[in-house]
């Protein structure tokens, strides 16, 4: 019997599912609700100088990466496995659409810290 | 020899029969919006590496009605993935016993709530303590 | 004496012979509060229409023979009671994931080979021969199996999986649970050779944590904590395999 790669996605699925289920609703709810509703002052909480600053540290880097990579990886793994559930079978292509976006998205991002401040 | 003619059932609609799948298509859905949510982070680190202005456009998006409609929709969908998460926990882990006595399912799941509990409060304290 | 009390029991009927499509029959059935759904099954057959056909054995919820679905939900027929249906209608089916022979029979010999995959048995770390006696196993050891090993192959699980349902090259959650019972016997050693199995798409793998099985189990098995803790077990296999070629066990 073939040996399933799954292993692979299921581990970025889990990681990214643990990282979403500890940080995922506070943080939309300070860039999404709070800052936008004026409730913590954008000024401060979320500057383009704080930002800046925030992601010119390595460590803010790590953070900004993990956050958006995994957060893609959990996402993109159910929704082809969702697919699936509801009779849409597309294959290696659908596979590869919705792992590529992800690792798409996490090439692009890592880029983009390496180029920010 | 009696004929044999066994009967194939469909699949169609599977998951509208019954409740509990209907809380299951909900709860994968869920994982639709922390997606959506990493694409909205990856439009503003976008518009962080073309300056302030870039960014500064970003926020005005992030104000839009529409947009804090979205991220009110996205809350509520990921709370329940950080809830039904933990809940799940427990069963891919085999039983965990500390000196003997076995750790419930139950009490697992209690502990990852409360560190999304003290995750969330550590987040908003650094978030405001910068606007100090 | 007090008024006979009727239910409608609604049958899914199908016969092989005829080349007709499936229908349903409603009948109506005197019941006391005491009575199950297979008594009322019983019933019909008796007294109403002898050509209802069905499977039952010990009407006591341990011989895993009289599964159907009862208002769209697994359940074993002789541990549900038609009390809890009244005055609704009851509607009893087949078991759903599996091809229907007759009535509310279903041909289960998909769900053989899945169990047969698994290697179900204990193999020896070791030759043993006669003379050394039996395994001895400790409270604390069989505390690790037990529970898995309470299956009594009813099929509900597998009337609940919709993974299986859409896909029926997947192994299954009684089949899984039972590798894990045996993987988890102190006196097993075969859990390498269970592996290939597990590590399959038709494995571990075809499983999305629906977790309707472990909640129509009668038994309490809990097929979903062993299919999802041998995921675990499958991943570290995977990455593993890299840093500790395999030698012995």
């Amino acid at each position: 019997m073939k040996r399933s790669h799954e292993p692979v996605v299921w581990s970025l699925f889990g990681a990214g599912g643990v990282l979403s289920a500890l940080f995922g609703p506070v943080l939309i709810l300070i860039t999404g609700v709070l800052v936008p509703a004026g409730i913590l002052p954008a000024d401060d909480a979320m500057s383009f100088g704080r930002m800046q600053e925030f992601a010119g540290h390595w460590i803010g880097k790590a953070v900004i990466v993990a956050i958006i990579s995994l957060f893609l990886w959990h996402g993109m793994h159910r929704i082809y496995h969702s697919l699936h559930d509801v009779g849409v079978h597309a294959g290696t292509g659908m596979k590869i659409a919705c792992y590529g976006l992800a690792l798409a998205a996490t090439a692009i991002c890592a880029g983009l810290v390496l180029a920010v401040n | 020899m009696a004929t044999r003619k066994p009967y194939i059932r469909s699949m169609d609609g599977w998951w509208r029969r019954d409740p509990f799948f209907v809380r299951y298509m909900i709860r994968e859905a869920s994982s639709f919006f922390v997606a959506a949510y990493a694409l909205v982070l990856l439009w503003g680190l976008w518009a962080l590496e073309r300056g302030h202005n870039a960014y500064d456009a970003w926020l005005e998006a992030l104000r839009h009605p529409l947009m804090v409609l979205f991220h009110l929709v996205a809350l509520a969908f990921v709370s329940y993935h950080a809830y039904t998460w933990w809940k799940v926990a427990p069963k891919t882990m085999p039983t965990v016993r500390l000196g003997g006595r076995e750790i419930s399912q139950a009490q697992i799941s209690a502990g990852g709530w409360a560190a999304w509990a003290v995750a969330s409060v550590a987040v908003l304290v650094l978030v405001g303590w910068g606007t100090r | 004496m007090a008024e006979t009390k009727f239910i409608e029991i609604e049958v899914f009927r199908y016969n092989p012979e005829t080349g007709l499509e499936p229908r349903f029959q409603t009948y109506k059935v005197p019941f006391t509060d005491d009575m199950s759904v297979l008594q009322g099954l019983q019933y019909i057959k008796d007294e109403l229409d002898g050509s209802l056909t069905f499977r039952w054995s010990c009407r006591m919820a341990i011989c895993g023979s009289c599964g159907k679905m009862v208002n769209g939900i697994p359940h074993l027929s002789c541990k549900t009671f038609l009390r809890d249906y009244y005055p609704n209608k009851v509607r009893v089916e087949p078991l759903t994931h599996f091809p229907v022979e007759r009535d509310l029979c279903i041909d289960q010999s998909d769900f053989l080979r899945k169990l047969e995959s698994v290697k179900p048995y204990v193999i020896p770390r070791e030759e043993r021969s006669l003379a050394q006696g039996e395994y001895v196993q400790t409270p604390a050891q069989m505390q690790e199996y037990y529970q898995y090993s309470q299956c009594i192959n009813c099929l509900l699980c597998y009337a609940a999986c919709p993974q299986y349902g859409l896909n029926k090259s997947f192994t299954g959650p009684a089949a899984l649970a039972l590798l894990h019972r045996y993987n988890a016997d102190s006196r097993d050693g075969g859990r390498e050779q269970r592996m290939e199995l597990v590590n399959a798409e038709e494995g571990v793998w075809g499983c999305t944590y629906v977790g309707y099985c472990s909640q129509v189990c009668p038994k309490q098995v809990d097929p979903a904590h062993a299919i999802n803790q041998n995921k675990s077990a499958s991943a570290l296999d995977y990455f593993m395999r890299f840093v500790m070629p395999r030698g012995g066990e």
